[in-house]
């Protein structure tokens, strides 16, 4: 029950934090935010598009790694926690999808200009969409879970590809990308010290939360599959 | 690669020469494709970065409209136990990716030569690089879509899917190898295309190695 508490807390001081503390030319006082030149007052997405877009990968990994434990096992658990992780990831996705796309209106001009980071997300929700597609396709339980599976990780690997390589060699508007050089590379942050820490804060404390509502996710599709098993039998 | 792998080429072979029905099916589907393209064109002059990108186009709906047929004709017809009796999933693969190998090499010369005669923009410079990265392009897209399509013929929706599920997989391949295209149209060395060709090599290694090892379980009851 504390954590729930500590992490209530957390969440509320990093929606504040995020959105009400002012960025200012020369950070003076702790709560005060530098200024970026080229990100101005948009810079502050950060604190909300990194940890949904980081979501949204960690919930596909999670997928494929329960899918390689069911491949391995043939325990029909996993296949529910690999699923209901991609129902998180999905969610995330499109949030990571929307927060950027209304943040490039600011920034860029137009909501969508495929920039490689756009095309990875989209290949990301592809993904997600066709991973879905497949596992309403089929009745059996254990064809389901096993074809899901692997098409999950024939996916995941390709996903380097999307979300690591391309945004780094191809040119793009993305802050992070290669040709990068006012706005801030994602490796090497112009952020100063309490801007990390709200921002890591935010990471914490969305994954926290994201592990949470994993966790009622697959512990109530295997009760589902139970009660309905019953019912049947 | 073994002689049962080969002597299942030559099965799907003898059976495709009897009915030729994924020939005839995917060379009218590439004609209807180009003559689409070429109508939609009209007397405009396209870039050659359009041209790299529609030539893509057609080879991956091409490979699409066939190359789901590997699997699924084995299912449709019942064979598929018979082929599991005798031999191993690995030499099932092999035997298939083989004959989708060729499929795709087959219909992409076919597309290339059509190009080439129909599109005044897709003039390749650097001949080698374009050569290059059309083999290993093939091979990736042959290797993604044999095991996709085995995924397909276990699922219960056949036809709609098969697209649906390629897109994303294929997605890194297509793009990398529009811009190879686009470079060898432009002339560049194979030091400028070394990061594309890298991409499409790694791509290729990594598909071939997850098939063979996933195999096993899509093809196993």
């Amino acid at each position: 029950m504390a954590w729930k508490i500590f992490l209530f807390i957390l969440l509320t001081f990093v929606c504040v934090a995020g959105i009400a503390f002012p960025i200012v030319p020369v950070p003076t006082k702790w709560y005060e935010f530098p200024f970026i030149p080229g990100l101005k007052e948009n810079a502050k997405i950060i604190f909300f598009h990194v940890p949904t877009a980081w979501l949204s990968v960690i919930a596909f990994l999670m997928s494929t790694i329960y899918s390689f434990k069911y491949l391995k096992n043939k325990n029909l658990d996993d296949d529910a926690k690999s699923y209901a992780a991609a129902q998180l990831g999905i969610i995330f996705c499109v949030l990571a999808t929307v927060t950027g796309a209304v943040w490039a209106k600011f920034a860029w001009g137009s909501y969508w200009s495929w920039d490689p980071r756009q095309t990875s997300i989209f290949a990301l929700l592809l993904i997600y969409g066709a991973w879905f597609a497949l596992r309403s396709s089929i009745e059996s339980e254990e064809k389901r879970a096993a074809l899901s599976s692997v098409y999950s990780i024939i996916a995941f690997v390709t996903v380097p590809f999307f979300v690591f390589i391309m945004p780094r060699i191809m040119k793009g508007l993305h802050p992070g990308s290669a040709d990068d050089t006012n706005s801030g590379p994602v490796v090497d942050f112009k952020m100063n010290a309490n801007m990390e820490l709200v921002f890591f804060l935010s990471l914490i404390g969305f994954t926290i939360l994201y592990f949470w509502m994993w966790n009622i996710g697959y512990k109530s599709i295997i009760y589902k599959d139970k009660i309905n098993k019953q019912i049947r039998g | 690669m073994n002689s049962k792998a080969l002597a299942l080429y030559q099965k799907d072979f003898h059976s495709e020469m009897r009915t030729r029905y994924a020939v005839n099916s995917l060379a009218m589907f590439v004609i209807v494709a180009v003559s689409v393209i070429l109508f939609s064109i009209g007397n405009e002059t396209i870039t050659q970065s359009l041209t790299a990108g529609l030539f893509w186009v057609v080879i991956f709906f091409s490979a699409m409209s066939g190359l789901s047929r590997a699997f699924v004709s084995e299912e449709e017809r019942g064979t598929t136990l018979a082929l599991q009796l005798v031999a191993a999933p690995s030499t099932i693969f092999s035997g298939k990716l083989l004959f989708n190998l060729i499929l795709v090499f087959c219909m992409n010369v076919v597309i290339t030569v059509l190009y080439s005669a129909l599109f005044d923009s897709f003039a390749v410079k650097n001949f080698a690089l374009f050569a290059v990265s059309f083999f290993f392009g093939n091979a990736g897209l042959a290797i993604a879509s044999t095991i996709i399509a085995a995924i397909i013929s276990k699922a219960g929706a056949k036809g709609t899917l098969y697209p649906v599920l390629s897109f994303p997989i294929l997605l890194p391949l297509i793009l990398t190898s529009v811009q190879l295209t686009l470079m060898s149209f432009e002339g560049s060395t194979f030091l400028d295309a070394k990061f594309e060709l890298a991409i499409i090599i790694c791509y290729d290694i990594i598909m071939l190695t997850a098939s063979y090892m996933l195999f096993d379980f899509v093809w196993k009851d």
